[in-house]
């Protein structure tokens, strides 16, 4: 194996939306360190007025997610060692997202397109009903259950480049949720699922180009997801024939 | 950039255009065994209902199909939006079609 | 703007569908042209055929019958993912699209040599 140096040389955005630059700190490496730790350092050690988010540190929560070397990751389970060139790193913050400051996107625009999608429960009883009972290996809900662990990091969001190009693409994430909630035998309203991912950011603007599986942390499959919603809205086309 | 219509427009075109695809192709591998000349192609096509009809339908399908295509492309990578994404739409629609229907007059009338 | 790294297999799929359907669109007009020459200027016609026999024109014809190829199969491709769910093969389908482009413009390309 090849040694490495001591130290990280690490290059972080700093400055708002409107005034962006680059500024390198030297940090030490570890055996095992992973990207958030090393912006931990920074703050910690070099310049507490750097701004970043995290929460649970073991990919739970979904807050940490920034572009290393150009790659959107969760940074608290991203090894240094995984992604390091050469003894550097770029850490900025999440692509397609406007910058609060330093590595702190600003995710107004992905949860305001999750609410846009629709991804919301439609009841199909009252709480006076007595529990619906879901059998874990029907089909529709294996499909639900594929999607569910979806931890909202936005990691898919800032992979796609059909998000960079087109401003009101709801995005991976918020059509994936759609999709779920579709296959959800609790839901009672699957028209108005459909009608809401076929305007023109919905699921037909997506290209399947992949990026969104291809990075998410948990290994969910979004494109297949929005596949399933382009399906499921020609088969409504010819049903209903609007 | 596509709402459920636009899409369904672009799949249905391309199911159209598929089998003329590769009928097309086979064609060309055909017609190339050595070289093309005016005669052999008029030959072909002229006074023909059957190739009136294969590239009538052909023209009428890949405007539909370029326009829309090129229509999210102009979008996505050219930021051209509302009235002047429309028109430009359109207009690549309708100028394929007359080029195309001129071609198709030209090699299946007789 | 910084870029994420892009070169899986399905972007180049769909990098590959763009371009091609965007040469194929850029093309058309040019055809059309040329095959209306039959209609206004027959001696045209000929003498334009006689000019697409050289091997540069000839090479170009051969890139456009695989740009037609691949952006049909792989337009193909897409289709079966969504709506016949063969989701999992991909990249794999990707491929074979390719491969079968590359195999009919060689077909063309055997004609013409």
């Amino acid at each position: 194996m090849k040694s490495r140096s001591s130290t990280l040389q690490v290059k972080v955005n700093r400055g708002s939306q409107a005034d962006q630059y680059f500024q390198t700190f030297d940090v030490p490496a570890d055996d095992n360190q992973t990207v958030l730790d090393v912006v931990s350092w920074i703050q910690q050690h070099a310049d507490p007025t750097l701004s970043y988010r995290f929460s649970c540190r073991v990919g739970m929560c979904g807050s940490c997610a920034m572009m290393v070397n150009g790659e959107p990751r969760w940074t608290c389970r991203t090894h240094v060692k995984k992604v390091v060139k050469a003894d550097r790193l770029t850490i900025e913050p999440l692509r397609n997202l406007p910058v609060i400051k330093d590595l702190a996107a600003d995710m107004d625009p992905f949860f305001d397109k999750w609410v846009a999608a629709g991804g919301r429960h439609h009841p199909s009883s009252t709480r006076a009903d007595p529990i619906a009972k879901v059998d874990p290996t029907d089909k529709a809900r294996v499909t639900a259950d594929a999607s569910i662990e979806c931890i909202n990091c936005a990691v898919c969001y800032a992979a796609c480049d059909t998000v960079a190009g087109n401003p009101d693409y709801l995005g991976p994430a918020a059509l994936q949720r759609v999709w779920t909630l579709y296959n959800d035998a609790k839901d009672a309203d699957k028209f108005s699922l459909l009608d809401q991912v076929s305007g023109m950011g919905g699921c037909h603007s997506c290209h399947s180009m992949g990026s969104c599986t291809h990075y998410c942390p948990n290994e969910l499959d979004p494109m297949s997801a929005i596949a399933g919603l382009k399906r499921a809205t020609a088969r409504s086309f010819f049903k209903r024939g609007d | 950039m596509l709402n459920l219509k636009l899409y369904m427009l672009q799949r249905i075109s391309a199911l159209v255009m598929l089998p003329l695809v590769l009928g097309h192709i086979a064609v060309m591998i055909y017609a190339a065994q050595g070289g093309l000349s005016a005669a052999e192609i008029l030959g072909r096509t002229q006074g023909s209902l059957f190739w009136f009809l294969f590239y009538g339908t052909f023209v009428i399908a890949v405007s539909i199909h370029a326009a829309i295509g090129l229509r999210v492309i102009l979008y996505e990578w050219m930021g051209i939006k509302d009235f002047k994404l429309e028109i430009l739409s359109w207009g690549i629609c309708l100028a394929l079609f007359l080029l195309g229907a001129r071609a198709v007059l030209a090699v299946t009338w007789s | 703007m910084m870029r994420p790294a892009r070169a899986h297999p399905l972007w180049l799929a769909y990098i590959l569908h763009r371009i091609s359907g965007i040469i194929l669109a850029l093309f058309l007009p040019l055809h059309f042209w040329v095959l209306s020459l039959a209609l206004t200027e027959p001696a045209r016609l000929d003498e334009f055929l006689t000019f697409a026999e050289m091997p540069i024109v000839k090479l170009a014809e051969i890139g456009l019958i695989f740009l037609l190829a691949v952006h049909a199969f792989g337009g193909v491709r897409l289709m079966a993912m969504e709506w016949l769910p063969w989701s999992a093969p991909q990249k794999t389908l990707a491929a074979g699209a390719v491969g079968v482009a590359f195999f009919v413009s060689g077909a063309f390309f055997l004609q013409v040599i």
